[in-house]
């Protein structure tokens, strides 16, 4: 397979990862803006998957049996809620260091989650499907768009969703979200977004549609400054997701 | 033990400690929105104390609302007294007539009165009834010695040798909370030098649900409906006069309260025996620690002037429940700092906003300088004449200004 020869691994994104694992779980250290970030995707994220599969999202467990795959899990920020919400969790994420402290979280929180420190393509290779694959804040990170968004996109099984969530290309996104909060507000490590890796949502429609997926949903993701909390709207000029599905 | 756990493990999602209103309804709205989280209340009071209490409580119009949604209104409501309308006067004792400055007629909306005055017999009562139902246990005679933190809860050591892991513990025991303590949480205190006097008093003629509060020179003193022809009275005194009226028989405290209560509802007569209550302000600098959250007067003992105490605990209940039903609905863990800052924040600033209002109050009124009480009284006057301003103060007094969590408008959550 030529493809496989080809990998979508960055590795200087992986070293710089690797470097503050130990700060995934700190809701005041480095990774604290994701954790102010995760109640709006981890909502979105549970609503669409619970109308595909015809669950009640407020149920106790509405994503009961539904496989999962979440690669770039890092300490395993998305990963742990699903696997509550009754989801079959696998996360993936490149670096070692990652995955030891996710493994370590988990099991002191008595989570049954299958972490593995691999690439997203190896499992593609080995012909793993899912009801859901997640890629959150991850296709900013990787070297090749089109190829990642193609492998990740095979092991979506017919009838199953796939999430992209991202930061797009534009200026407002290179004001707020990289020099506001990586250089003003000092949310991010400096150096955690590069303005040419960031990802315009036309590009990655186009992406997965010749991956043979098709976008049905499109959601912007704003800060309220005041409030201090995120929310969808339909501005998708700085964060924003995409919902796809593969046809049964 | 019989500590209802998911697993029978003895872990819990949340152990509350105090089982007054504060506790009782953290358990019950927590519960009733997400009853696959495993809640239980432990009270260091031996079962059956809460019996003994005799004093009412002034439940504003947006506590009520939250408590029909928690299906305990209508077990109170056939022992709760309206507050139909409430007048304000400043006045010393000797004055023959005291002018009124202040007259509210107190709706929310029609047929829905600002204020009840409710037994807390009725009010713990119906919350235990609910938190039965509902499977709460509730370990009474039993007090939290120590509690220890570990890297996904904590391990809560009772008295009896017990020990509980719990996701979440919330501390409802009072102002002067022992958990507040233990977590390591300070807070800012001063004493006023004030005791507030309670009692119920009954009377010959009925007081048509009128509330009124006398700004005498000693600090405010209050006369709030009860059923029937009685009232409660909340009566402010210097510490040493409190506590000598309290200890005085029953001959001397009626014509000490008949001097300021005055004879328009007839004889009086004290119903229970009058207790008197140090007053001051304790505010906690924190509301959280990591898996640990203050609710209620362990959070914030407020001065009774403006009968907020009640109400900003159940606020803070509801703004606690929204946000772990929130947290849990969502797979996140409910213990977590993230989730419990939430909570601090939409709780902090509102609860020292209300700790500040009522000690500029109380510092204002509980004084007999003469250029003072003729700037206040211009005060009250223009508030009298500004429905707006009116308008205003009964939003405050019913709970229903600012942001309010869902259960305080009286929706689900």
């Amino acid at each position: 397979m030529a493809q496989a020869e080809r990998s979508t691994i960055d590795p200087e994104e992986v070293e710089r990862f690797s470097r503050i694992a130990a700060q995934w779980w700190d809701p005041v250290g480095k990774f604290r803006p994701l954790h102010k970030f995760n109640p709006v995707r981890l909502a979105y994220i549970r609503d669409q998957v619970a109308e595909r599969f015809g669950r009640d999202p407020l149920a106790a467990r509405p994503l009961d049996g539904v496989r999962i795959l979440d690669i770039g899990c890092g300490g395993g920020l998305l990963c742990e809620p699903m696997a509550r919400l009754g989801a079959t969790v696998v996360g993936v994420d490149p670096a070692e260091r990652n995955i030891e402290v996710a493994r370590l979280h988990a099991a002191e929180g008595g989570l049954s989650i299958d972490y593995r420190a691999t690439t997203a393509e190896a499992l593609a290779d080995a012909g793993e499907k899912f009801d859901v694959v997640l890629n959150m804040e991850v296709v900013e990170h990787v070297a090749d768009i089109d190829l990642f968004i193609a492998r990740t996109s095979e092991m979506v099984k017919p009838g199953g969703l796939m999430f992209v969530a991202t930061i797009n290309r534009t200026l407002k996104a290179l004001g707020l979200a990289i020099i506001g909060a990586e250089y003003v507000l000092r949310w991010l490590p400096r150096g955690t977004h590069r303005y040419e890796k960031l990802v315009r949502p036309e590009e990655l429609e186009t992406a997965i549609s010749s991956a043979g997926l098709t976008v049905i949903d499109r959601a912007g993701v704003s800060y309220n400054p005041i409030a201090d909390r995120w929310s969808r709207s339909k501005d998708m000029d700085v964060n924003y997701m995409l919902l796809a599905e593969r046809a049964t | 033990m019989p500590v209802a756990t998911k697993d029978g493990s003895g872990n819990l999602d949340i152990l509350i400690a105090g089982a007054g209103y504060v506790g009782l309804a953290a358990a019950v709205a927590i519960k009733s929105s997400r009853p696959n989280l495993s809640i239980a209340v432990v009270d260091a009071a031996p079962a059956g104390v809460w019996q003994k209490d005799g004093r009412c409580s002034a439940i504003a119009a947006a506590a009520s609302r939250m408590l029909a949604q928690l299906e305990c209104w209508d077990e109170i409501a056939p022992v709760a007294q309206a507050i139909t309308d409430m007048i304000v006067t400043d006045s010393r004792t000797s004055d023959p007539v005291r002018p009124v400055f202040l007259t509210f007629d107190g709706e929310v909306e029609p047929g829905e009165p600002f204020a009840h005055m409710v037994p807390n017999t009725a009010l713990n009562g119906a919350l235990r009834k609910q938190a039965a139902a509902l499977g709460i246990d509730i370990l009474e005679g039993v007090a939290v010695s120590s509690f220890d933190q570990g890297l996904s809860g904590l391990t809560v050591h009772l008295a009896d040798g017990v020990a509980l892991k719990t996701k979440l513990l919330i501390a409802a025991d009072g102002v002067r909370s022992k958990l507040r303590d233990m977590a390591g949480i300070k807070t800012v205190h001063w004493d006023y030098g004030q005791s507030g006097i309670v009692c119920t008093i009954a009377h010959e003629r009925p007081h048509n649900g009128r509330a009124e509060e006398h700004f005498l020179p000693a600090g405010p003193f209050a006369i709030l409906p009860l059923k029937g022809n009685r009232s409660s009275i909340v009566w402010t005194e210097r510490t040493a006069d409190a506590d000598r009226i309290v200890a005085a028989d029953d001959f001397v405290f009626e014509s000490e309260l008949e001097m300021r209560f005055g004879l328009k509802l007839g004889e009086i007569r004290a119903e229970t025996k009058p207790r008197a209550w140090p007053l001051g302000l304790t505010l906690a600098r924190e509301f959280i620690a990591p898996r640990f959250a203050l609710a209620g007067d362990a959070a914030h003992g407020i001065h009774p002037i403006a009968g907020q105490g009640l109400n900003l605990g159940l606020k803070d209940v509801a703004a606690l429940a929204e946000v772990i039903v929130d947290a849990d609905r969502l797979g996140q863990d409910i213990g977590a700092f993230d989730v419990l800052e939430r909570y601090q924040m939409w709780r902090r600033f509102d609860t020292w906003q209300m700790g500040v209002t009522t000690d500029v109050l109380n510092r204002l009124f509980s004084n007999d300088f003469g250029p003072l009480r003729a700037l206040r009284d211009i005060g009250l006057g223009l508030v009298e004449r500004a429905p707006h301003l009116k308008n205003f103060f009964i939003k405050q007094a019913s709970g229903l200004a600012g942001p309010a969590p869902k259960l305080l408008r009286g929706e689900a959550i």
